[in-house]
């Protein structure tokens, strides 16, 4: 039972921290609290969706197609709300009304044309059968959530510490003015993390949709509390602590609604937050940066 | 043989007047210092030359093209170089790291790796440390690695913006003998500086600017032997 339990809360976990690693990307690299996050989350399992019930995509091609659809949709949100305030070096709290404004209403929009039931996607996209280990139950679709956090993970951590292009975004994120005097064309770069970190969120997405009944268009704004637990108690910025912050979020979760009561999921992780910036104010892992990845 | 001419150049910030219409000229292989009080305007004017911030009106001319108001990224590419007030090195990166971001816009490896060698032999000190997080390292080491990163970029004109800021006198020394050796080997620069004689010493030509204007220019040597000039920055 404990076992079974874990298992799941880690599965749950990993799309916390596919979600939180896009989000803590944005933030520490382009200093900027974008609250259109939490759309491309719900961008993502909605283009899987049409992907999959509309066209008969198989979710290999609508997996990569949602992720790719929600970076695009990023680079753009970003240039139409963004670009002026950076230009005028507005203060932070404009960016934060800007973003808010049209978060909900891109929400609402969505809700007007796809209406506010919650689906998923359709369970035959993937294999119903699970393998079975000393009891512990994973199927293929949660097989599928860990594979594809894995690869994101490590391919992000393969840019952003291995390539040329990763150490100039880890400059711009440290110093985005002398990265420009570098060379560096670092509105173009912007539009790059962007992308990745609307690509994780509409990966996100579509893996939430995959395991639960889950698909709505205010999927997006109920994962951004969490988005924010996870990257405030992995520390702002911080790669590594998304990823840890994502997972233990995941298996707390699954913990309090089985052994206390689901209803107290959102309490539980609200408390942890208030207890990690009560005693560490960066975040669990301390200084927290991006630079580190 | 020119190589950066300003003509007329006005910054404001908001309501204030940093620069009221200043006039600067920097030849090619010469050295030319610009001396003057805090808050006088100096970074003022080297940002608005490189492209960090955006003038209000006048010239700015690299080798004849017009870089007025062009983004910084595109003035480094045509050779402009600052070494930026405060160092400004990537602190949570390596040396390596940073040397490498100094010629970002280079695409030949060969080629930097053969600027990295002669940068590492100016600086012998930064191989010691390459694989070191650059902000380990003491402040006369990071300002090195801040002259070495800008050399990586092979620059047709290095602006310098007060390199001696915050140094223990004996790296103070340092760097102005490395400056020394840079304009005997033909660099352009345009420096910037507090140190108002040590500068002198080094440059060509020189500029006093007090409160967005200038209000004296002449060859180095002779404004060191100004009066005015000793009793206001040369400490009487």
């Amino acid at each position: 039972m404990l076992s079974q339990q874990l298992v799941n809360g880690v599965l749950l976990g990993a799309t916390y921290a596919l979600f939180a690693l896009g989000f803590t990307l944005m933030f520490g690299v382009l200093r900027v609290i974008n609250l259109t996050y939490g759309f491309y989350f719900s961008a993502g399992a909605f283009i899987a969706l049409f992907a999959t019930r509309q066209w008969g995509f198989s979710i290999w091609l609508a997996l990569p197609l949602a992720a790719i659809g929600s970076g695009l949709i990023a680079v753009l949100l970003d240039w139409l709300l963004l670009t002026r305030l950076r230009a005028k070096g507005a203060p932070e709290l404009a960016s934060l009304m800007v973003t808010l404004g049209a978060v909900l209403a891109l929400y609402s929009a969505m809700t007007l044309l796809f209406g506010p039931d919650i689906r998923r996607l359709p369970p035959d996209v993937i294999g119903a059968d699970a393998l079975v280990f000393a009891g512990i139950r994973v199927t293929q679709a949660q097989f599928l959530v860990v594979g594809t956090t894995a690869v994101l993970v490590l391919a992000l951590v393969a840019l952003m510490r291995g390539t040329r292009l990763g150490v100039g975004i880890r400059a711009m994120a440290e110093r985005p003015d002398a990265a420009e005097l570098m060379g560096i064309d670092t509105a173009r770069l912007a539009a790059l993390v962007s992308f990745l970190s609307g690509f994780l969120a509409g990966a996100g997405g579509v893996l939430i949709g995959l395991n639960f009944n889950a698909i709505q268009p205010y999927m997006g704004e109920q994962m951004m509390l969490r988005g924010f637990v996870v990257i405030i108690v992995g520390g702002l910025g911080d790669l590594r602590g998304a990823l840890i912050a994502g997972l233990l979020l995941g298996v707390i979760e699954v913990l309090t609604a089985g052994y206390l009561d689901s209803g107290l999921k959102e309490a539980v992780a609200f408390a942890i937050l208030v207890a990690v910036l009560w005693t560490r104010p960066s975040g669990l892992f301390g200084q927290a940066v991006l630079r580190r990845a | 043989m020119t190589s950066l001419v300003v003509e007329g150049l006005h910054v404001s910030y908001g309501a204030t007047e940093a620069l009221a219409g200043i006039d600067i000229r920097v030849d090619s292989g010469k050295t030319v210092c610009l001396i003057g009080a805090n808050g006088a305007g100096k970074t003022t004017t080297m940002r608005a030359v490189s492209g960090l911030l955006r003038p209000r009106a006048g010239t700015i001319r690299l080798d004849g093209a017009d870089i007025f108001g062009m983004r910084a990224n595109r003035v480094a590419a045509l050779g402009l170089l600052q070494v930026p007030e405060g160092r400004q090195i990537f602190a949570e990166l390596s040396v390596a790291d940073n040397l490498a971001l100094g010629a970002w816009l280079v695409r030949d490896d060969a080629e930097i790796a053969r600027r990295r060698d002669q940068v590492l032999a100016r600086f012998p000190r930064l191989r010691e440390r390459l694989n070191q997080l650059a902000g380990s390292m003491s402040g006369g080491e990071q300002q090195m690695l801040a002259l070495g990163r800008a050399l990586m970029g092979a620059p047709k004109l290095l602006l310098l913006d007060e390199p001696s800021m915050g140094l223990a006198p004996l790296f103070v020394e340092e760097i102005f003998s490395i400056l020394a050796d840079l304009r005997r080997e033909g660099t352009t620069i345009l420096l910037v500086e507090q140190n108002a004689s040590a500068a002198l010493e080094i440059a060509d030509y020189a500029y006093v600017l007090e409160t967005g204007r200038i209000t004296m220019q002449g060859p180095a040597s002779e404004i060191a032997n100004d009066p005015a000039v000793i009793a206001a920055y040369l400490g009487g």
